[in-house]
């Protein structure tokens, strides 16, 4: 069986204690050292997904990110609380989630199975199922567990753009462009303007949201770890 | 004179506006007490009553002359006011009146008079300036004494000082009538008992009113009024443009040049000055060839200046394309009546060559007085101008030349003939022109063409010359004596020169080498030292200021000693940039000259040097070469403490990467350890859910970790090092995620959240924000006792957006807790919670947000404000769902 998760981090102890746990949860893993052995594991032996430590002896870590997704693989980097520029550089190279370190193995394990599940979910389809969300792009009709209710263009492109990378974390150039296009990266403002009124149509409590997750300073990501 | 002379200046445009506001002032002016002001005063107003003037009289006195007293009987005369003092009864002139019955014109006697105590001004003259500002014409009287600058004078003669005086700018702004009236009528007059005097002063006065003082007091008096007319018709001439020469008292002009002297000039005009009780005026022109002037030319005419200022001259400098045109100028303008201008010794080649500035002056300036001072040679020109003295030497070898030419003349005659003869002759000349200098050449040419003529010209043994040819011979010799002296001359000159340079220059090279091998203060010091002392054969010192004070740093001869005096004067050389000591301005009884080393960045250091033995330590043609080392010194020092600076920087900078990379590598190395004990404890947990050791250890690890990152941010605040990037913030995503991070923290605690969602966005940076929530968070909860509510309430009020957390605990012990946590106050004192605090009130600092610790008003526990000020909300936008 090609083993699921491949672990790279430079320190054994954090190896051994993150295999444990996901080992636990049933994934096979595999482990690397270093930037060389990352890649040829991830080239050769195969993986969904790459738990990717930044800080390697080798090579700095952010470059393996682009590499990696051309290999069609899952990336989740593990990185340091105060890099956010380091994570926003990460998530706008394709990777799929970050955890900080150190972490809160709960946590760690919720986003490995919420990136494991977007990999095999992803999927450009018209039609979306998130939760007790369902999306028809083409109708542009969202109802949530059942109910329709109407959502202004933007509201419904963030929503979508949202719902169909469920689970990961968009950065906020990253849907600033979908959205508003290239030239409104920086109109932080718009973004959250538009968020708020679409929390308060999809949210149930929109002064707590549970739905659509704010990650400071980074960015959003349509939460599905809750289920 | 140029065009722009021509044109009135502004300075008197304005004199004259302001003058023709103001009321005019006429001033009866006389010698002495007695000679008829009075009456002169009331004749005049008479005249303007006459021509159907308003004429008031302020205050006359009549002394009871009844003469006078019908001379005010056409007049309105003016109430005095009566001003009580001391149980006396005094009348005073009443100002108030004068300006309320305000008349065209006002009579005021006795100009000088000093006011009662207890009047609005002190002096009658000031009251007169009062009617004036008013507008009020006025016609008053003074005696010459009375004038401030002539008090001294009048004093000095007389005997009698008077304390009531009248500024003299007063005079000078009048229009001033001199009552004449010869002394021996005057003293008929008092004679008579025509002048009143008051009893007790008799005696005093007997002496006054002698025939001498009476002269010397009217010659003043008419003097004084010639100078205020004077001065006012240059105002005039000023105001028409129109010139013409109107001199009426003396004024002299004194020019200053470049050449040595010029002090000796300023005290010559000083004396003329004195003698005619003119006025005096040193002038300096400047023209294009000021530019190129010597700094000991500059020298030369700032100190002649300096002297001339505090001689009491005026200080004027003009541009003008020539001395000579600049001069004119200004002796047309300032109505110069004599001019001072010093004359050089110079030979009548340089002045048929240059032209003498006094000849020119002298036939351009009719009616103007030009004394000529004979000045010293300038020392400069000593070895251009001069020829070289006769050469006795060279002389009498010249002549035992032309004695052997002459003998093998006749030797070779002969073979020869004649005609090649004279070129013999030229060698004796050609040799003694090369070797001795013109004037030995003279002489050898001339007994060249004697001897040529006696021995060899036809007819033979005479000094006859037959032949035409044989003259031009003759003078060829000579012209050739000439020109080749002056040509031999002027390449000795230049090779002299060239040597002196050459040698200097090979020893600036050789200094500055040395200078350029050493690298700390010591070694600069020494070469500084020993190279200038044996290049100017001087006793040299350099001095460093430390702490304050000069510090010797290096010294030739080593065993130099320095007294008090000296430091004074080094010092003085530090704080002044300008020399000190022996030869210069300042502190000469020092046998040190000290130099300061001044550079771009100051002055460095500074170098004395004294004489070895007595004399003067720098002779004058050594002083370029010292000016040009001690530049070479100065830079010397500027590099050494570049060098320094560049080295303190770059340690700086180490200290700061150092501790830039110490941050991030407990970054690195600590979180490492601290992730892989978090890992562990959750594996602990996950395998003893019950364990309460497992579970401890696993906050624990948690809180390190919070702690940890609040270590680094403070090191970053301390360090000035917080990169702040705000970006608009919905306060109810900056609220969720931090209870979402803390939620094992929180879980024993009731989190309420109160954040509407209608508020407008907040500027702020993410993380900071982020982490300050968090530490307040953590805080509240730490505090509050179990399952009580932690409340993040946000809301918008007037000026301001507010995000509160509100616990129910104790609450705090007093007062604002933050202002304990100002940058610098450690907070050691304040236990485990200062630190996350203390990040709080720093990241609120550093993004402009203002934070508050109070308790709850209901005392139900504390209460913790962040406030964004209104230019930091955003409201929302409405283009955000533009399509």
């Amino acid at each position: 069986m090609t083993p699921a998760i491949l672990i790279v981090d430079d320190e054994p102890a954090i190896r051994r204690l993150v295999r444990g746990a996901l080992e636990r949860s049933g994934y096979a893993c595999n482990e690397a050292a270093n930037a060389a052995e990352a890649l040829t594991l991830a080239r050769h032996v195969g993986c969904q997904l790459v738990l990717l430590d930044l800080g390697l002896p080798d090579r700095d870590g952010i470059e393996l990110v682009p590499l990696l997704k051309t290999m069609d693989r899952a990336v989740l980097v593990l990185t340091a609380r105060d890099a956010t520029a380091e994570k926003v550089a990460a998530l706008d190279l394709g990777a799929d989630d970050y955890v900080t370190k150190p972490f809160d193995t709960d946590e760690l394990l919720a986003r490995v199975r919420v990136a494991m599940r977007h990999r095999i979910g992803a999927s450009p389809d018209t039609k979306l199922s998130v939760g007790a969300i369902e999306i028809d792009s083409a109708a542009h009709r969202v109802t949530k567990a059942g109910t329709a209710f109407y959502l202004t263009p933007k509201e419904f492109a963030l929503l979508f753009e949202l719902a169909r990378h469920a689970g990961k974390v968009l950065t906020h150039r990253h849907l600033l462009a979908a959205i508003w296009g290239e030239a409104h990266v920086n109109d932080v403002e718009y973004l959250r303007v538009t968020m708020r009124s679409l929390r308060q149509k999809v949210e149930d409590d929109p002064a707590a949201p549970a739905l659509l997750i704010n990650e400071p300073g980074i960015g959003y990501r349509f939460n599905i770890a809750a289920e | 004179m140029n065009p722009d002379a021509a044109r009135p200046s502004p300075e008197a445009l304005l004199k004259a506006a302001k003058r023709e506001a103001r009321g005019r002032l006429k001033i009866i002016l006389g010698a002495a007490p007695g000679v008829g002001k009075t009456y002169e005063m009331l004749r005049e107003g008479a005249d303007f009553l006459r021509q159907g003037k308003d004429v008031v009289v302020g205050v006359v006195e009549t002394h009871g002359r009844a003469e006078t007293e019908t001379l005010t009987a056409p007049f309105e005369v003016l109430p005095r006011k009566t001003i009580e003092h001391r149980a006396h009864k005094l009348t005073e002139f009443d100002i108030d009146a004068m300006l309320e019955r305000r008349p065209q014109i006002a009579l005021i006697d006795e100009f000088a008079h000093t006011n009662a105590p207890g009047s609005r001004h002190p002096k009658r003259w000031q009251d007169v300036e009062e009617l004036r500002d008013a507008g009020i014409d006025v016609l008053t009287t003074l005696n010459i004494q009375h004038v401030e600058s002539l008090n001294d004078v009048v004093a000095g003669f007389t005997r009698v000082r008077v304390r009531e005086t009248v500024p003299d700018a007063l005079l000078d702004d009048a229009d001033i009538e001199v009552v004449d009236l010869p002394p021996d009528e005057l003293i008929e007059r008092l004679k008579d008992g025509k002048v009143y005097i008051p009893h007790e002063a008799t005696r005093a006065l007997n002496h006054f009113f002698s025939k001498a003082n009476l002269s010397a007091l009217r010659e003043l008096a008419l003097r004084r009024a010639a100078q205020t007319v004077d001065r006012q018709m240059l105002d005039h001439v000023r105001l028409g443009g129109e010139p013409g020469n109107w001199a009426a008292g003396e004024r002299i002009v004194v020019a200053i040049g470049d050449q040595p002297g010029g002090e000796f000039l300023v005290r010559a005009a000083k004396r003329l000055a004195d003698s005619m009780h003119a006025p005096w005026t040193a002038l300096t022109v400047e023209t294009p060839r000021s530019a190129r002037l010597s700094d000991e030319a500059r020298e030369r005419i700032a100190s002649a200046l300096k002297l001339a200022g505090s001689l009491g001259a005026t200080l004027i400098t003009v541009s003008a394309a020539s001395v000579i045109e600049g001069l004119r100028g200004h002796i047309a303008e300032a109505r110069a009546t004599a001019v001072v201008v010093g004359k050089t010794r110079r030979s009548w080649w340089f002045q048929l060559r240059h032209g003498s500035i006094v000849d020119e002056l002298v036939r351009g300036n009719e009616g103007v007085a030009v004394h000529v001072m004979p000045l010293p040679m300038p020392s400069g020109e000593n070895d251009k101008g001069k020829t070289t003295p006769l050469d006795a030497r060279g002389v009498a070898i010249g002549l035992a030349m032309i004695a052997m030419t002459t003998g093998l003349g006749v030797v070779l005659q002969p073979v020869l003939g004649i005609n090649a003869i004279d070129l013999l002759y030229l060698v004796p000349v050609v040799a003694t022109a090369t070797l001795f200098g013109l004037r030995a050449s003279l002489i050898v040419s001339l007994a060249a063409a004697l001897a040529y003529n006696f021995f060899f010209l036809p007819p033979i043994h005479t000094f006859t010359i037959g032949d035409p040819q044989n003259i031009v011979t003759f003078v060829v010799l000579t012209g050739v004596g000439i020109v080749a002296a002056q040509l031999a001359g002027r390449l000795r000159r230049e090779a002299n020169v060239g040597a002196r340079t050459s040698t200097e220059n090979a020893a600036l090279a050789a200094f500055g080498q040395r200078l350029a091998s050493v690298a700390d203060e010591a070694g600069t010091a020494a070469v500084t030292c020993s190279e200038i002392a044996s290049l100017l054969n001087v006793g040299t010192v350099l001095l460093l200021k430390k702490d304050g004070k000069p510090v010797v740093v290096g010294a030739s001869p080593d065993n130099v000693l320095l007294g008090p005096i000296d430091f004074t004067a080094a010092d003085w050389a530090f704080e002044r940039n300008e020399p000190a000591g022996r030869d210069t301005a300042t502190l000469t009884a020092s046998d040190w000259q000290f130099h300061p080393l001044t550079t771009s960045l100051g002055v460095l250091a500074v170098f004395g040097i004294a004489a070895n033995g007595r004399g003067e330590p720098l002779p004058a043609d050594k002083r370029v070469l010292f000016a040009t080392l001690l530049g070479q010194a100065a830079l010397a020092h500027e590099r050494l403490k570049l060098e320094g600076e560049a080295r303190e920087i770059a340690a700086l900078k180490q200290r700061d990467d150092l501790r830039a990379t110490l941050v991030s590598s407990l970054g690195h190395d600590l979180k490492t350890p601290l992730t892989s004990v978090l890992a562990a404890a959750d594996v602990l947990v996950h395998e003893n859910p019950s364990s309460a050791a497992a579970t401890t250890l696993k906050t624990e690890a948690q809180r390190l970790a919070r702690l940890f990152d609040d270590l680094v941010e403070m090191t970053r605040i301390e360090a000035g090092a917080l990169a702040i990037r705000p970006e608009p913030v919905d306060l109810t995503d900056a609220v969720t995620s931090a209870v979402h991070d803390l939620k094992s923290v929180l879980a024993a605690h009731k989190v309420k959240l109160d954040v509407p969602v209608a508020l407008p966005l907040v500027m702020a940076d993410p993380r900071m924000l982020h982490h300050m929530l968090i530490n307040l968070l953590d805080n509240a909860a730490k505090f509050a006792p179990l399952d009580t509510a932690i409340t993040l309430s946000a809301r918008r009020e007037p000026g301001r957006v507010m995000l509160s957390i509100l616990d129910e605990g104790p609450g705090l012990p007093v007062g604002n807790l933050f202002n304990k946590f100002e940058r610098g106050d450690g907070s050691d004192s304040t236990g485990g919670t200062g630190l996350g605090l203390a990040i709080v009130k720093g990241f609120a600092d550093a993004m402009g947000l203002i934070v508050r610790a109070t308790n709850r008003e209901d005392e139900s526990g504390s209460r913790f404000d962040i406030e964004w000020p209104e230019p930091m909300v955003r409201t929302v936008a409405a283009q955000a769902d533009a399509p």
